[in-house]
């Protein structure tokens, strides 16, 4: 792998810091007019998602991390691991419930989603920043309710919780924004 | 399309550089400091092992003719065409010389002092290699100038009456005069005039900077530099124009020993809202000490495998002919136009930053 140089580290670069692989967020350059040069890092654990500041002297290097996002479908989860395939290859790779993390909440068979590995094997999921599911579960609504105000909590087919508002019903799919976890709209078929 | 050909810079920021430089220009008019140029290229420079320098090559114009003659020779026998690299290196190195660009102007102007010039300020571009960030771009502007008869307390004097001069528009807070060790301390609590290693590597480990310790050793100065730039620097001189005095003699650069306490050096450093602004000396004029700090300098260059650089012999000359009692001071005044500015990023003041240049 490469070994890369304070100079070099940028936003987006992964590298491998205690033995784990790592991405940079930030790089600050700090040197007193009269002294030491030192590189200010902010950088994010990849397997745990602690984000962290680090100062090197300038000059130090890290070795690169043989870490990609790859595109991936996810398939089913057989009770105890969850298994994504590459659409292309077919290739397919398995990961347990500790690695897919608050993902799996937003994972429904057959989306895509976004699979991180390091030396090929999974580190993290990444659901897709809206997904589309089907309300199992909310109190009826009052009839003639618009979205402004109040709300109310449904349960989604994968098992998540969101905030609806109260004219939507059981049955109805909706777009969430995995991201923030809110609601965006009911989706019409 | 491609924007690059901009500069990175708004308009205004052009003009408001150029009210500054008028604005320093009448303050030294005002007090009859003259305005000086020095050389960029010069055939050598500081020994600073935290300064890393431009070189360019120098050709004189009868070098140039016989490089011009050499092609010409090998247009017409194609044969030679292929010289490798290295035997024409060997071949210009006779009449070529290596000039270095100036980290700061200071060697030449204190050269001018000594050769009875008086007080004197210069505005000018100085250049750094390697350093390049949010308040760094390998070449920047530098105000620099020299008190002749002042202590550093005066210059103090002067350079709050300077600053709060072109911050009159923005009401600074009132300035702060600091030593080094008060400051630290209370920061930290740890003498910095008195290196602990124990008590050093625990303050580290407490707040969540356990890599100074495999980066620092035992190099006490180089825990200063760490320390003073992370919990120390950042909390300086908030809205405020902050001057710290009385450095640890390990940081004395080209400043006197202080004659009460010879753990600290007549230097001070000036910062607004935690951002290093200027540093000054009560200038260090013996010729012999001089030389020495320079083959110190030159020592820790060899042991860290950097550039070993030319002794300026024409400045310890300078100082053996004998340089005046003088204070003098340098500001960055990029890192000021940011704060006059409130930018954020060095690129936001400059027209072309080195990317763009």
């Amino acid at each position: 792998m490469a070994i890369y140089s304070t100079n070099e580290f940028k936003a987006g670069l992964k590298v491998m810091l205690d033995n784990d692989p790592c991405a940079i967020i930030e790089n600050e350059f700090v040197k007193p007019g009269k002294g030491q040069a030192f590189n200010r890092v902010k950088i994010r654990n990849l397997k745990t998602g602690r984000v962290m500041e680090r100062t090197f002297k300038s000059g130090e290097s890290l070795e690169g991390a043989d870490v990609v996002d790859v595109e991936m479908q996810y398939l089913y989860n057989d009770g105890q691991f969850r298994h994504f395939m590459v659409p292309d290859t077919f290739e397919q790779y398995q990961c347990d419930e500790k690695i897919v993390g608050d993902a799996g909440k937003w994972l429904k068979d057959q989306d895509s989603c976004t699979v991180t590995l390091w030396n090929d094997a999974p580190l993290a999921i990444s659901p897709a920043n809206f997904v589309e599911l089907t309300i199992t579960e909310t109190d009826p609504g009052v009839r003639g309710d618009t979205s402004g105000g109040g709300g109310k909590p449904a349960t989604l087919d994968t098992g998540a919780v969101v905030r609806v508002p109260l004219f939507v019903q059981i049955g109805e799919m909706i777009k969430v924004d995995t991201r923030t976890g809110e609601y965006v709209s009911r989706v019409k078929e | 399309m491609s924007q690059d050909w901009r500069p990175t810079c708004a308009l205004e920021l052009l003009r408001l550089r150029a009210q500054v430089l008028a604005g320093i220009r009448q303050f030294f008019a005002d007090r009859s400091v003259l305005e000086v140029e020095t050389p960029l290229l010069s055939h050598s420079i500081g020994t600073d092992p935290h300064l890393e320098f431009f070189t360019a090559e120098y050709l004189s114009p009868g070098t140039v003719c016989m490089l011009q003659a050499r092609q010409e020779r090998a247009r017409r026998s194609p044969g030679m065409v292929c010289m490798p690299q290295a035997s024409r290196e060997q071949a210009r190195s006779p009449a070529g010389q290596t000039l270095f660009l100036q980290t700061s102007p200071e060697f030449a102007m204190k050269r001018l002092l000594a050769a009875g010039s008086g007080s004197i300020y210069q505005i000018g571009k100085a250049f750094r290699n390697g350093e390049a960030g949010r308040f760094h771009n390998p070449e920047f502007t530098m105000l620099e100038w020299y008190r002749v008869g002042f202590t550093l307390p005066q210059l103090m004097d002067e350079i709050a009456e300077l600053i709060c001069g072109l911050f009159s528009g923005q009401s600074l807070q009132e300035t702060q005069r600091v030593s080094y060790q008060n400051i630290f301390v209370s920061f930290t609590g740890l003498d910095p005039l008195v290196f602990s290693y124990s008590d050093y590597c625990a303050y580290a480990r407490e707040c969540g900077l356990s890599e100074a310790v495999a980066i620092c050793g035992h190099d006490h100065a180089l825990w200063l530099d760490f320390l003073f730039s992370h919990k120390v620097q950042p909390q300086l001189g908030e809205n405020a124009l902050c001057m710290v005095y009385g450095y640890p003699a390990c940081q004395s650069s080209l400043a006197r020993i202080n004659e009460h306490n010879a753990l600290t050096t007549d230097r001070v450093e000036i910062f607004i809202n935690g951002i290093e602004l200027g540093n000054g000396y009560y200038e260090l004029a013996d010729a012999e000490e001089q030389s020495r700090r320079f083959d110190k300098e030159q020592a820790i260059r060899q042991q860290q495998k950097l550039p070993v650089t030319v002794k300026d012999q024409r400045l310890i000359a300078a100082l053996q002919s004998g340089l005046p009692d003088c204070s003098g001071v340098a500001i960055g005044l990029d890192r000021l136009l940011m704060l006059l500015s409130g930018s954020a990023s060095i690129d936001d003041v400059l027209s072309f930053p080195i990317y763009r240049a």
